[in-house]
């Protein structure tokens, strides 16, 4: 009954039986998680692409962002649309599935599969809602280490990932250096800055306030908060765009009319396009689940994990890196990448680093940007010769 | 794509670039600023097995050092030599690269703080085909190696060997070795003076140290 109801509310029954390669862990194999509570029993939702080699020494795992989900290079199973990264991920693309067995795995506190606040919780029956324990980064790559264990792979030729999946790939860099051949963290940084903080925080605010939310009880009570949601998306799509980008692409022109109509109607264009993509959003995405990812961003904080110092994270590591950053990114600027590499210099890594020229904004990383693709297109291709791959 | 047949590495190597691989001793650890393409990095590495990393200011530098393997971050050498550790480098090199910098000093000394020794080479501005340009023609010299003309020209601070020589006093820089290149790419012979090599030095590549 519940079940049913949290299917509903998805679009499709994703949350417990995802349209994905599932692994499950028992009570015997708790997810260790930074808050304290030792999660148990779990699952993690995957998909792969390609043939892992006889030496197991092939895989890239790709992590994904805030909203993104496992499904990297494959049609959506809700919405049906393209992969969220195919520019990317695929025959003949930099990260190439005819050479590499690539993974990606729908982060813990998800709503795709992976176990997170919309799951059962076996020990009341009802959905964990927000007694789901509060996640961080180090929880997601902790959850994608027990995958990578079970599906027998050592070490990883790459970790890869644009925005929260470039926090990821910094935390595995930081956590398991000798599983990690080569990373590349792109559009990313090693810390949630207070504005993006703040944002979040509008964004989480937009939910609560929805008095569909019912403190965050909204699936037993058949009901979603549907609108905060998307108001929340509304605010946070404004900061994956450029001003620039937004003024190509809407400037002031109007939707479907000839003159303003004196109302609130959505008049602009731009206003148009952000409704559409709230309620696109909440179609496919959990609300409480937008809380708990939210807050795993806020949490991130590589430094003050390593005592203050980033370069004691990556110290005597052997890893290779491929950082990346968009000129007009203002949400993950430039500075916080050359921070990075700067702590990547200072503990003697090997990393190589490139800004991109792009009026995109952050949502840039997801898009068609030539140069990206030649920069770690050719890193790959190094790092895979150097590998014997 | 293979990165090994995009950049085939049995191109003739550079006269400068061969005289910087003959002064620096095997396995080091050498940042090059200003590494262009990466040609001299992947030299080193090929040749000298050097642990190399790059600084390079253009995008199109960066990838095509990238896909041969090299370690390069984009960014240029008055604002991020800064932020490297002392001593962190057995060699800094600053190849062809000093006459385009904003504060070619500043460069120099974060070179010798950063590296145990620095290597720099540099187009003599005081060879005599320049000399005559400026001297006869009176114009500013725009030649087969330095093609730009005065306002598009990256290079905002030419020197000659002599200017060189009295900068390394200035900041304290010891001379450990200098070797001046002809028009032909060969070493200007050792015996003679300070103004032939000026005069006919067509390159200057110099191995210094803190004193």
């Amino acid at each position: 009954m519940v079940q049913s109801a949290v299917a509903r509310q998805l679009g499709a029954s994703q949350v417990d039986e995802p349209a994905s390669l599932v692994a499950r862990f028992g009570p015997d194999r708790p997810l260790v998680m930074d808050c304290g509570v030792d999660l148990a029993p779990w699952q993690i939702a995957y998909q792969t692409y390609g043939e892992l080699n006889a030496a197991r020494s092939n895989a890239v795992l790709v992590c994904h962002a805030l909203t993104g989900d496992q499904h990297v290079a494959n049609l959506h199973p809700v919405t049906g649309k393209p992969g969220w990264w195919e520019t990317m991920v695929g025959p003949g693309r930099p990260i190439d599935t005819d050479r590499f067995f690539v993974i990606c795995a729908n982060v813990i506190g998800g709503c795709m599969g992976t176990t997170g606040p919309a799951s059962l919780n076996p020990a009341t029956g009802r959905p964990w809602g927000i007694d789901f324990p509060v996640v961080t980064i180090r929880d997601m790559v902790r959850a994608q280490a027990m995958l990578v264990d079970h599906l027998g792979i050592d070490s990883l030729f790459c970790v890869a990932g644009g925005s929260m999946g470039g926090m990821q790939v910094l935390q595995w860099a930081a956590s398991y250096p000798e599983r990690v051949f080569s990373a590349m963290p792109i559009a990313a940084a090693a810390i949630h800055s207070a504005q993006n903080i703040a944002f979040h925080e509008v964004g989480r605010q937009a939910v609560m306030a929805d008095p569909d939310w019912r403190h965050g009880r909204y699936l037993e009570e058949g009901v979603k908060p549907a609108k905060g949601l998307a108001v929340a998306r509304m605010g946070a799509h404004i900061t994956y765009l450029s001003e620039k980008a937004l003024h190509r692409k809407f400037g002031r022109r109007l939707q479907d009319r000839e003159a303003p109509t004196f109302s609130f109607d959505a008049d602009f264009q731009v206003e148009s396009y952000l409704r559409y993509q709230g309620e696109a959003f909440v179609e496919r995405f959990d609300a409480n689940s937008y809380l708990y990812v939210t807050r795993a961003m806020d949490y991130f904080d590589l430094a003050a994990d390593h005592g203050g110092v980033l370069a004691n994270a990556f110290r005597g590591t052997k890893t290779r890196f491929c950082v990346a950053s968009f000129t007009s990114d203002w949400l993950f600027p430039t500075s916080g990448s050359r921070a990075v590499v700067h702590a990547l210099n200072a503990a003697g890594a090997s990393v190589s680093f490139v800004e991109i020229e792009s009026d995109k904004g952050h949502d840039a990383f997801l898009l068609d940007e030539p140069e990206l693709f030649a920069t770690t297109g050719g890193f790959l291709a190094a790092a895979a010769r150097s590998r014997g791959l | 794509m293979d990165a090994t047949t995009a950049f085939p590495d049995h191109l003739p190597v550079r006269s400068d670039h061969r005289l910087v691989a003959d002064m620096v001793e095997p396995g080091a650890r050498v940042l090059d600023v200003g590494c262009g393409d990466g040609a001299l990095l992947a030299l080193l590495m090929r040749e000298r097995g050097v642990d190399g990393r790059g600084i390079e200011i253009s995008r199109e530098g960066v990838s095509q050092s990238v896909a041969r393997g090299l370690s390069v971050i984009q960014g240029d050498a008055d604002a991020d030599l800064a932020d490297y550790p002392d001593d962190s480098f057995d060699y800094v090199i600053l190849s062809q690269t000093i006459q385009a910098t904003r504060q070619p000093r500043q460069v120099l000394e974060h070179m010798l703080r950063i590296g145990r020794r620095a290597i720099v080479s540099f187009p003599n501005f005081g060879h005599w085909r320049i000399r005559l340009e400026l001297g006869l023609k009176g114009r500013m010299p725009v030649t087969e190696k330095l093609p730009y003309s005065w306002y598009d020209t990256p290079n905002i601070h030419f020197c000659t060997i002599r200017d060189f020589v009295a900068l390394c006093d200035e900041v304290g820089a010891q001379m450990e070795r200098a070797v001046a290149l002809n028009a032909s790419g060969e070493p200007v012979r050792v015996s003679v003076p300070w103004w032939v090599w000026n005069l006919f030095g067509e390159n200057g590549v110099f191995l210094l140290r803190r004193r």
